[in-house]
């Protein structure tokens, strides 16, 4: 009976590794169709110190404080309970039963009961950031872009999630009975109970012998393959921050928000036109689109951005024209990106890499009416907890609407033309610029 | 109206003098009707603190930062290349100026083109000359007592983390600074960044400016304190809109000081 159990633990955790693999090449593959991105080796240190900070330390979540703590209790959680999950994970392979608790002694039911406490504080997170969503119907959680899958995706990982720690007191529970009945491979760690089980005990108690065991190595089963399977599951859900919320912010922009990166190939083109001498002892670099029209066109850093996206809202709460009714919302770009990329990886894997559907991000997911309502304020950078940069792909796309298409407003072209003819974006003569002077000066 | 001392550049040249800062005025600050006015608090401070400073009068060209965020990056290049020729002509290490665009954009992306220098805003220079005792504000100042509130200007906040020193130069005045419900990183943006102040804005419920109107009415305060022409625009308009420019005052950092200012 024993053996056969391993040998399906081994087959389970085979598959599931084998579904992450591919699944993980898939997105690492969308994600580099990005462009690449130089980085400043000296900025190590720094990004090292983000990645702590932000991603650990969780310190931007702090900014709304209530659902700051609660979102840390569920992180807690996932960190602790991966030190359970290991002992699992060896106990099946190895067919023991609770195999740290003979090394760890008295340690270990203190172990037991902390996680105990903890999963209370996740479930009870849970059941709050349900009733959030669904009943108080936090307006943020309810936009368009919201509709339908994008809404279930997040109760399903709700419910998942407070599942699996059912699964696990039922597990302790039917293992503290079968513990004070010393049964054998039932190592007594807490016979009285845990923590939090404890009160479970009661329902369990009038089971005979044969029927606890089947109770908690089915509980077992159902906590060890609905963990494994919840990570294949993430990597289709915006729960996959839970992963890329490290990179993302370790490659996160240290550079100060309002800087717009410099497009050396126009430097190149307007140094020529300015008849100023060209560096040529760099590599001929090749200019393709300016701006960006497809996801091909942007950063791989803006890609994983997308997927490190969980979709909480906090960028689309705080812009001032999503605020204000207008179509912009900062948490759609990074999800029309994200479909954007999978689209285009499905395409490949299907028709080859040169495959064309005639589609893009720009036109087919974003409108030119969203890019153009952004003010640049940078409130969605400074509002998202995992430093995802949407203004960078809108402002991309602005580039390529300007540069490639001609497509910018009338006024917008009208303002170019004073630019360029008056060295102002009004409608003044040049000669005028130092009138307000006029009345006042004594030079010097 | 006391003599002005308004040195440009080219006059120092000729007399074979570098002054210590350049004051760069920037479009609003040169042609707009209303921040014109702004600019000539900020010369008034100037004199009389005594800076040796210049300005760049007709050589100065728009700084490229609505062309680059509107996307036309040729037009941008252009604009920065050549200014920074002429900055770099008048060997220039300092530049104050009142405009958060231009402050962001010299500071920031004109380095990758050549230009590198040590940019301030005019809000940190404002709280260094009160520091060091160059500006005196009169006893029982102008604004002693009065209900101010600062709008953070999102191109000095959040793009440059630049959030107190306005703060500490209106404390400077005496005055009672009132905050407004969304302030600091949680600043709403006045709807005119990202070239939004050259076009009409795509439809929707409200204007931004409006939405940020009345949130900085609701704090009661008999001035709004702004430290950006775009930003000065956009609140003046919405004062108007509410029809209580009569009891409510948009004022730069600039002018608030050069009416507290000790003449003597």
């Amino acid at each position: 009976m024993q053996i056969i159990q391993q040998v399906l633990f081994v087959v389970a955790l085979g598959a599931i590794g084998y579904l992450l693999f591919k699944r993980g090449s898939f997105i690492w593959r969308n994600i580099t169709l990005g462009k690449d991105v130089k980085l400043n080796p000296e900025e190590k240190s720094e990004r090292l110190k983000t990645t702590m900070l932000i991603a650990f330390g969780q310190k931007k979540m702090f900014a709304r404080p209530m659902v700051g703590f609660m979102h840390f209790m569920i992180y807690a959680g996932f960190l602790l309970i991966n030190i359970e999950v290991l002992e699992i994970v060896l106990d099946g392979l190895l067919g023991t039963h609770r195999l740290f608790s003979s090394t760890l002694g008295e340690f270990y039911s203190f172990l037991i009961n902390f996680f105990e406490v903890v999963a209370l504080l996740v479930v009870i997170s849970c059941v709050l950031f349900l009733v959030r969503r669904n009943i108080l119907r936090i307006a943020r959680f309810h936009k368009p872009e919201m509709k339908g899958w994008p809404t279930s995706d997040a109760n399903i990982i709700l419910i998942w999630e407070i599942a699996l720690m059912f699964a696990l007191y039922t597990m302790n529970a039917t293992d503290s009975i079968l513990q004070s009945r010393g049964i054998a491979h039932y190592p007594v760690v807490g016979p009285d109970g845990f923590a939090v089980s404890q009160f479970l005990i009661p329902i369990y108690n009038g089971l005979s012998d044969s029927a606890l065991v089947a109770l908690e190595r089915s509980a077992w089963w159902v906590h060890i393959i609905g963990i494994l399977s919840f990570a294949v599951y993430i990597t289709y859900s915006k729960h996959l921050h839970i992963f890329l919320a490290f990179p993302n912010t370790y490659y996160s922009k240290l550079r100060p928000k309002g800087e717009m990166d410099n497009m050396d190939a126009v430097t190149k083109e307007v140094k020529i036109m300015l008849g100023e001498p060209v560096d040529e002892s760099g590599e001929e670099e090749e200019v393709g689109t300016f701006g960006a029209k497809d996801v091909k066109d942007l950063s791989w850093v803006n890609i994983m951005n997308a997927y490190s996206c969980t979709e909480c809202g906090r960028c689309t709460s705080e812009c001032p024209a999503n605020i204000t009714g207008k179509k912009l919302s900062p948490r759609k770009i990074m999800m029309d990106t994200r479909d954007r990329a999978e689209e285009v990886g499905h395409n490949i894997d299907k028709h080859g890499a040169d495959h064309e559907d005639g589609k893009s991000l720009y036109g087919d997911h974003i409108t030119k009416e969203e890019l153009m309502a952004c003010t640049s304020c940078n409130a969605c950078t400074q509002a998202c907890p995992v430093n995802i940069d949407p203004l960078s792909i809108i402002l991309e796309m602005r580039r390529y609407v300007a540069m490639e298409e001609s497509g910018t407003p009338m006024e917008w072209n009208a303002m170019f033309q004073n630019i360029e003819n008056n060295q102002a974006p009004w409608a003044f003569p040049p000669t005028d610029r130092f009138k307000w002077a006029d009345d006042l000066k004594v030079k010097e | 109206m006391d003599m002005l001392k308004v040195p440009t550049m080219a006059d120092m040249a000729a007399e074979g003098k570098e002054p210590e800062v350049l004051f760069w005025v920037g479009c609003a600050g040169s042609f707009d009707d209303r921040y014109k006015r702004v600019t000539i608090s900020f010369i008034k401070i100037l004199n009389a603190a005594g800076i040796s400073f210049a300005v760049l009068g007709p050589e100065e060209s728009c700084t490229g930062d609505p062309a680059r965020r509107a996307g036309n990056e040729f037009l941008f290049q252009m604009q920065a290349m050549t200014n920074i020729e002429v900055l770099n002509g008048y060997n220039v290490k300092t530049i104050v100026t009142a405009c958060p665009h231009c402050f962001n954009t010299i500071k920031n992306e004109y380095p990758a083109l050549g230009g590198n220098y040590e940019v301030i805003h005019h809000s940190t220079y404002l709280q260094q000359l009160i520091n060091n005792g160059k500006v005196k504000m009169k006893e029982g100042g102008e604004f002693k007592g009065k209900k101010i509130t600062y709008h953070d200007s999102c191109y000095l906040g959040r793009a440059n983390d630049v959030y107190e020193a306005p703060r500490k130069v209106l404390e400077a005045l005496d005055a009672d600074l009132v905050e407004m419900k969304r302030c600091r990183t949680k600043g709403l943006c006045c709807g005119a960044g990202g070239a939004q102040m050259f076009k009409e804005a795509e439809s929707g419920d409200k204007e931004i400016n409006i939405e940020r109107t009345e949130e900085a009415l609701a704090t009661g305060a008999n001035v709004i304190a702004s430290a950006c022409p775009f930003c000065m625009t956009m609140m003046t308009d919405g004062v108007k809109n509410k029809e209580k420019e009569n009891d409510v005052k948009v004022l730069d950092l600039a002018e608030l000081i050069a009416i507290s200012q000790d003449k003597n």
